[in-house]
């Protein structure tokens, strides 16, 4: 914001403005409104993850984390996710040049490896269900279910997003309104990344370690 | 939600292009791939450290993982996110913190709450409380 | 075929005819009313050929003003409703004696008590709140409208969609008996199995969905609209609170959205989290409620303490005492308000440790507030007051506000809360801080803007009723409460066995028939102004010689707000420009850039009542059918990139000019 002298750099008695001749644009605020969204998105993740530390023991007499979770598939899982955050960077690279094709051809590999994450969460949870550990058996499977289903929703939407913005970037070219779109879907992709940290180190890892 | 983006701003945005207080925050290919090694190895250490069961005690580990997963956190956050103090007149930083600090708050807090309310109400080892149906 | 009740179920889900409560002669007299009323609305509206202005220039609207307007009316009709609920609570409460059942049965009194607090919150306080923000805040900073128009009428859309369903719940099925906050297991599938609670987590899901985005919405315009030259620390008070309410908001109603998703699951998927078996936890929900619940009360609480600055300052003619300390115990109130969450539930049993730890910072709490009400008697001392009608509701609010913040205070006690929980003391205490705080601050709010968004004032002689019949009302209706707590009687009770009692809650009574009157004056106030509204025109735009910018614009102010953004030296910045001699530019008129108004807030508002009533009814492929609708509207409306225009020049001009003609006559005269 542009500085504006105080009436005391003014001489006595001489009247200040009070009103801007020009048209006064204020600066843009979607960046910074996106980031509050993710802020308050952020404590949703809170309250699941405390939920699941107070809950996440209690195994009401059923399986417990070590009798469940597939580390080398939370590690493909995890690699997939990280796959797509530099993908979606260098979507974002492309994007500072005006690259439109590869843009779009860097979105299309990130909603890939988004598309891949949910699928394999979704064999994972099948799989979990089928074994009889279904959200249902015990508080900690229903807050593991809740939490890491609860980012797997995300994710999708985040994917519905891609695919939005990837029609509008390929109807409209990279105009001011798309990149700006863009670079809020990299702040949603990228949070959802941190909070995946927190699942995987918390949930899965922790969780296996008893 | 997020897409409906503003008509003021659409239009402020259609004047100036892409002008004020919107260009903080690129990154460069050497910041992203930086970024992308750094996670990479500290999503390895975890992950080897449980799955190779390597340390004795499941404390230390635990510790560990921790401490890499909070590294690794504020690696994404510098490298992908961009964030800075700079950014938007420093008010993200400070929606940062604040967030931190009421999930703090609400992890902390609830743990104590209710591991407290655990002792004095159905005293009973985490043993038991793992089998109790 | 449509007798097959497979077939029935498919379609209907667990709706039938038998939800329709025909055999309570209380609803079946509510709904004709609602029903000759909605009729005469429509004919009215009809009659008038209204129909086209009101999807125009109200519905649609993207203007913050008429927004918050709107806010405010949706605010008064669930505080009708609301406090309809409260009057049925005392008549049954002063008849229910000595083997008389009173008029209430039970399971009827059990909804009508969650009622009236759900909507008194959720939907009376949190709307009127919300809505003076919004029309207040852009004025006060010299800006055109909010960071983002199209959400602001999207999250005001949400909310009523919320108060619609709620509404709903009365006519078709029945709503939750489980009082304000749901705890389960009460509210669980096992003990609560209707669609009561369904109701309730619906309609606060979809209202709180338009609460935290119209807090992200005011935040960002406080931060990145303000007028150049007013730096932080020059901001109207008001707008001040307004930023830190959000600031909560954004940060608590994501917790309770959480909380109740997974009540919702519970409910809904058969999981564990609150259920008594299987390592589920119900005090876990008791936890989470209230880490969203005690910052609740200070989001109702700030914007009333700014009001109240702005009031004491323009009606003592002084700029407001301790600016900078008004400001600090606001953000030091905001952060405190997340470390006193477990003050409501001493009792819970998590040991001495922890309740003193929440009792201190419970206690410390209270001095910031304090600090405020200091200020606010050294902004009246020497000052040259003038009791108009936000005067007298601020001065009304000093005093009550004062004890029930002692009482307070005295619950903070953890051992006198394990006497004094769930009695009529709670309740008092706590009608005592939201009327004598929340609601007096926001009535002075309405009469002191009142002018400003309709271009007359109020009518001071039915505004001076109002404020005393809802002063001596309080006091009459919850004095008798604190005594019948420290007596040891608990709430939520319909019928009493001790006669002695009985005299406290007829006096009780008698203070809500006068909280009622109170209510019908400021009712008769609204008439009486319209009918008098050119005797009570406020030509100058100024009417109490105000200190802030929104005073600076016309009453009511142009849909641009501002001809040419003010340039702000000052704190007091419209007074500042009286003080030195400011001169109303007259030409060099500019195209003004503006949003266009849309129907996609109305649309998604009104497929998500649809979707939330299928929700509750388990009718499965409505709800479906109405979420895919909604999720292909919202990226139908990101698909449409011509979402602004250009007031021209010669428009603005035109309108600027009239002013200058009816401020010169005003000088003349």
């Amino acid at each position: 914001m542009t500085e504006f002298h105080t009436e005391r750099a003014l001489g006595e008695g001489q009247a200040p403005t009070f009103y801007l001749t020009e048209e006064h644009h204020p600066e843009g605020s979607t960046m910074l409104g996106f980031w509050l969204y993710l802020m308050s998105d952020c404590l949703i993740f809170a309250v699941l993850f405390a939920t699941h530390a107070v809950l996440g023991r209690n195994y009401a007499a059923g399986p417990s984390p070590a009798d469940l979770f597939d580390l080398p598939l939370v590690a493909v899982n995890t690699s997939m996710l990280l796959f797509s955050s530099i993908t979606y960077g260098f979507a974002m690279l492309a994007m500072e040049r005006y690259e439109k094709k590869a843009t779009l051809a860097w979105m299309a590999v990130t909603a890939l490896f988004g598309t891949a994450f949910v699928g394999l969460e979704l064999y994972e949870f099948a799989h979990l269900i089928h074994e009889g550990a279904g959200p249902q058996r015990s508080a900690f499977l229903s807050s593991f279910f809740t939490l890491v289903g609860t980012h797997g929703l995300h994710v999708t939407a985040g994917i519905v997003w891609m695919f939005v913005l990837m029609a509008q970037v390929a109807k409209r070219g990279l105009i001011a309104e798309n990149k700006r779109r863009l670079m809020c879907l990299s702040m949603f992709w990228h949070f959802l990344d941190v909070v995946w940290i927190g699942v995987f180190s918390f949930v899965y890892l922790m969780g296996v370690l008893g | 939600m997020s897409t409906h983006a503003p008509s003021h701003e659409d239009a402020f945005q259609a004047h100036h292009g892409h002008s004020h207080g919107q260009d903080a925050g690129h990154g460069t290919l050497k910041s992203y791939v930086t970024g992308f090694v750094l996670s990479v190895i500290l999503t390895a250490i975890p992950f080897w450290l449980v799955m190779a069961d390597v340390l004795d005690s499941a404390l230390l580990t635990a510790a560990i993982i921790m401490a890499l997963g909070a590294v690794q956190i504020v690696v994404h956050m510098v490298f992908f996110l961009h964030m800075n103090t700079r950014s938007e007149g420093g008010w993200t930083m400070m929606a940062l913190i604040f967030t931190i600090l009421l999930v703090a708050i609400a992890l902390s807090g609830s743990l104590w709450v209710m591991h407290h309310l655990n002792t004095n109400m159905m005293p009973m080892s985490p043993e038991m409380m793992k089998n109790m149906p | 075929m449509f007798s097959d009740p497979d077939f029935l179920k498919l379609i209907f889900g667990r709706l039938t005819l038998d939800a329709i409560p025909y055999h309570e002669p209380i609803l079946v007299v509510t709904f004709l009313a609602v029903v000759l009323g909605g009729i005469a609305l429509i004919g009215l509206i009809t009659y008038y050929r209204f129909w086209g202005t009101l999807w125009r220039d109200w519905l649609t609207s993207v203007d913050h003003k008429k927004i918050g307007i709107m806010y405010i009316i949706l605010a008064l009709v669930m505080l009708l409703r609301g406090f309809s609920d409260a009057i049925m609570m005392r008549l049954q409460q002063a008849m229910a004696f000595g083997g008389s059942e009173g008029y209430l049965p039970p399971h009827h009194y059990d909804q009508v008590f969650t009622a009236h607090g759900v909507i008194m919150i959720f939907f009376m306080a949190m709307p009127f709140v919300t809505g003076l923000m919004n029309f207040v805040v852009p004025l006060q900073i010299g800006a055109r409208d909010v960071s983002f128009p199209f959400l602001n009428n999207f999250s005001f859309w949400m909310t009523t969609a919320g108060a619609i369903i709620i509404m709903l719940s009365l006519f078709v099925g029945e709503f939750a008996r489980t009082g304000w906050l749901a705890y389960p297991p009460l509210s669980g599938a096992d003990y609560s199995p209707g669609v009561g609670v369904d109701y309730y987590i619906w309609g606060l899901q979809i209202a709180g969905i338009g609460t935290t985005l119209s807090g992200i919405n005011l935040i960002a315009t406080i931060v990145k609209m303000r007028a150049p030259g007013m730096t932080m620390m020059k901001m109207p008070v008001f707008t001040w609170t307004s930023l830190c309410t959000n600031v909560l908001i954004v940060a608590t109603f994501p917790v309770l959205t959480a909380t109740l998703a997974l009540l919702t699951l519970d409910r809904y998927a058969g999981t564990n989290f609150f259920t008594n078996d299987l390592g589920g936890n119900p005090m876990m929900y008791v936890n989470l409620i209230w880490i969203w619940g005690h910052p609740e009360v200070y989001i109702l609480i700030l914007p009333a303490f700014g009001i109240f600055s702005e009031v004491v300052a323009t009606f003592c003619g002084k700029r407001l005492f301790g600016y900078a300390s008004m400001v600090y115990a606001t953000v030091v109130i905001t952060i405190l308000s997340y470390i006193v969450w477990l003050h409501h539930f001493f009792t819970m049993g998590s040991g001495a440790s922890v309740n003193a730890f929440f009792g201190i910072t419970t206690m410390i709490i209270s001095i910031p507030t304090g600090a405020k009400m200091f200020n606010w008697l050294f902004t009246m001392y020497r000052g040259r007051i003038r009791f108009e009608v936000p005067m007298l509701w601020t001065i009304g609010f000093m005093v009550t506000f004062v004890l029930g913040g002692m009482t307070g205070v005295l619950l903070a006690v953890p051992p006198a809360d394990f006497v004094l929980h769930n009695s009529l003391f709670l309740i008092a205490h706590f009608h005592n801080v939201i009327i004598g705080g929340v609601v007096f601050g926001l009535m002075a709010g309405v009469v002191y803007w009142f002018p400003k968004a309709f271009g007359f004032r109020l009518d001071p002689f039915w505004g001076k009723m109002s404020f005393w019949f809802w002063l001596t009302g309080f006091y009459f209706a919850f004095m008798p409460l604190y005594v019948l707590g420290l007596m040891g009687v608990t709430r939520r009770v319909s019928q009493f066995e001790d006669s002695s009692l009985q005299i406290w809650f007829v006096i009780a009574a008698f203070g809500a028939f006068l909280i009622a009157l109170g209510i019908l004056s400021m009712l008769i106030q609204l008439v009486v102004s319209f009918v008098r509204r050119e005797e009570l025109r406020d030509i100058t735009g100024d009417p109490w010689d105000g200190r802030t910018l929104e005073w600076s614009t016309a009453s009511p102010p142009p849909d641009y707000n501002f001809a040419f953004t003010p340039l702000v030296h000052d704190q007091d910045s419209w007074w500042d420009m009286k003080k030195r001699g400011h001169s109303r530019p007259l030409a060099g008129f500019k195209p003004i850039h503006m949003p266009k108004n849309t129907g996609t807030g109305v649309i998604l508002g009104a497929i998500s009542v649809v979707f939330a009533f299928a929700m509750v009814w388990y009718i499965w492929w409505l709800a479906i059918l109405s979420f895919v609708a909604m999720v292909v509207i919202a990226i139908g409306h990101t698909f449409n990139y011509d979402r602004d225009f250009h007031i021209p020049a010669n428009v603005v001009a035109d309108t600027e000019g009239k002013r200058t003609e009816v401020l010169a006559v005003e000088v003349q005269a």
